[in-house]
């Protein structure tokens, strides 16, 4: 026995379903009685398919066309909500995912849990998980308010697994009104050229912070991804320092990465840093302070000069290629 | 060109964090400016200098009347503040502290744009910037890492997952800045006197109309356990003496990514 209806804010990753919303849509299996999504984007019948292979039955669709996802994906639920009263909304934790819930929240008066790393149903009450304190404690939240509850999740929180059902059935919302939120257009969109595999489902994951000691040092970083098939990271430190894009930033303001092999290049281990990598499988260090946080969740720490350590491993790895 | 800052005054956050008895954060003590907050004071500064007119106004919410990280944000050149503090907003959620910017920007009253960092760094529900956008029926332009202002529009770059996105909205509207979008100046000595006498504009909930919608009562949502995490184990470390990169390749053959 579920909770009713649970809904499933749907995000496309190019031509395909995005994978937070099919780790959702799992989740969501568990919960609901019925398990539908809700989708703003072009061409819903493209990702009916894998939709409903994950357990939705139906999919809202509405078009924003050269408005933001967030407030037209708003905009469809709060008219939808009211129609269909769901017991729970769940969202990523991506960049549209929190315009959208933030928005939904404000037009129908809703309190919100984001970052959650869990959810259950207690009694008929739902409660969230969320790590604290750099993932030091979990906080147990409950919602107390009128349905939907609305919670935000972080990536990764939940394996995706299919359900083997069929296509969700696509049902086109119509007469959505987004207020003067609309007003702010989409004029062109830039995607940046990355070789390899993405940062968030990459194997292996080679990450470079401060300790590297200068932006030109980063090229150990992408040399030893590339040698180890992984992505290269980094850390908000050098980030915010300009050295590479916020798209390769792991961590809290980041993302969120769980490989098999996770390699710290001169990462101190700020609590902000651990939080989006602690759920790594295996985890491999070099820093020269011994006394570096990083160490505490390492597997292999080395102590010693990424200088030094990182060349000679690099000429290791290359010779047995 | 009238710029409006919302920034939070935090607890130090290299300093261990804290639960109260009630399950909220510790904020007693002196707080400082959030430096997530800092980038879009600079913003808001370099976009008034850049309009030739114009002022920078902060709006903030802390509890017991605290100002240092006001008077700092006041020293890089902001002209004045609207400081929400009341015994009534403790336990607010993340919409009834939306409810309350909200209300403090209508209060500064002639805004063309607001600025927001992207979350608080001690809190990071990062829900408020579009909560407030919407509750003042107002366009949101979030994650911003370039903004340029110009004909009664603000243009952005938008941070996406692949890229940017270039987002161009009329004013007024609120946009959330990414740390890094500009590089925040130090508070000159000058800057730290003059920032003495600038007007802090205290305000009550009952000032904002806002009873009985925020703090505990307004929240609907309660914390039931905190729990410590399962702690991850720290493994084997060594010291490199030269040799250090052997044992990693041979850490990397046993875990077969090699």
């Amino acid at each position: 026995m579920g909770i009713g209806t649970v809904w499933v804010f749907a995000e496309a990753d190019g031509d395909s379903v995005a994978s937070g919303t099919l780790e959702l849509l799992t989740k969501a299996r568990d919960l609901g009685d019925t398990v539908e999504a809700v989708y703003a984007g072009a061409n819903a019948d493209a990702i009916a398919g894998a939709l409903g292979e994950h357990g939705a039955t139906t999919v809202y669709a509405v078009d924003p066309g050269d408005s933001l996802v967030g407030v037209m994906g708003a905009a469809a639920l709060t008219k939808l909500v009211g129609e269909h009263s769901p017991a729970l909304v769940m969202f990523d934790q991506s960049y549209d995912g929190r315009d959208a819930i933030a928005r939904l929240s404000a037009r129908i008066d809703r309190t919100v849990v984001t970052n959650a790393a869990d959810v259950n149903v207690d009694g008929g009450q739902v409660r969230v998980s969320n790590a604290i304190f750099g993932g030091t404690k979990i906080v147990q939240t409950a919602f107390e308010g009128e349905p939907p509850c609305l919670i935000a999740f972080r990536p990764k929180s939940f394996a995706a697994e299919p359900s083997g059902g069929g296509a969700a059935e696509v049902v086109t919302v119509d007469g959505v009104d987004a207020g003067r939120a609309a007003e702010a257009k989409v004029l062109d969109r830039h995607v940046e050229e990355a070789e390899g595999p993405k940062l968030e489902d990459a194997d292996v994951v080679v990450s470079g912070g401060r300790g590297l000691g200068g932006e030109e040092h980063y090229s150990l970083v992408e040399a030893l991804a590339k040698l180890l098939k992984g992505a290269p990271g980094a850390s908000r430190a050098i980030v915010d320092a300009g050295w590479v894009p916020y798209s390769h930033q792991v961590g809290q303001t980041g993302k969120t990465v769980k490989p098999k092999v996770y390699i710290a290049l001169g990462i101190s281990g700020a609590t902000q840093h651990l939080v989006g990598m602690k759920g790594s499988d295996t985890i491999i260090a070099v820093n020269k302070d011994p006394e570096a946080p990083i160490f505490s969740v390492s597997d292999l720490g080395v102590v010693g000069d990424v200088h030094k350590v990182v060349p000679k491993l690099i000429e290791a790895l290359e010779a047995r290629a | 060109m009238n710029v409006v800052v919302c920034v939070k005054q935090i607890p130090d956050p290299a300093a261990p964090g804290e639960l109260d008895s009630d399950n909220t954060l510790k904020r007693e003590g002196k707080l400082i400016l959030d430096e997530s907050d800092s980038y879009g004071v600079e913003m808001g500064l370099q976009l008034v200098d850049t309009a030739g007119e114009g002022e920078v106004t902060l709006v903030s919410m802390a509890p017991n009347g605290e100002v240092s990280g006001l008077r700092t944000a006041l020293a890089m050149g902001a002209a004045k503040a609207v400081l929400v503090s009341d015994d009534a907003l403790a336990g607010s959620d993340a919409l009834g502290t939306a409810k309350v910017l909200a209300k403090a920007i209508e209060r500064v009253g002639d805004a063309d744009l607001v600025l927001t960092g992207t979350e608080s760094t001690d809190g990071y529900t990062g829900t408020i910037p579009t909560q407030v956008a919407e509750l003042l029926g107002w366009p949101a332009l979030t994650f911003a890492k370039h903004i340029e202002i110009g004909d009664g529009k603000v243009t952005i770059q938008r941070q996406t997952e692949s890229g940017y996105d270039t987002v161009e909205s009329p004013l007024p509207a609120i946009a959330s800045v990414t740390a890094g979008v500009v590089e925040p100046r130090y508070p000159s000595f000058k800057g730290i006197m003059a920032a003495k006498n600038k007007p802090v504009d205290e305000v009550t909930v009952a000032d904002l109309g806002l009873e009985g919608q925020v703090g505990w009562s307004g929240a609907h949502q309660a914390i039931t356990e905190v729990n410590d995490a399962p702690e991850r184990e720290a493994g084997e470390k060594i010291e490199d003496e030269g040799e250090a990169h052997e044992r990693i390749v041979a850490f990397l053959d046993e875990l077969k990514v090699i």
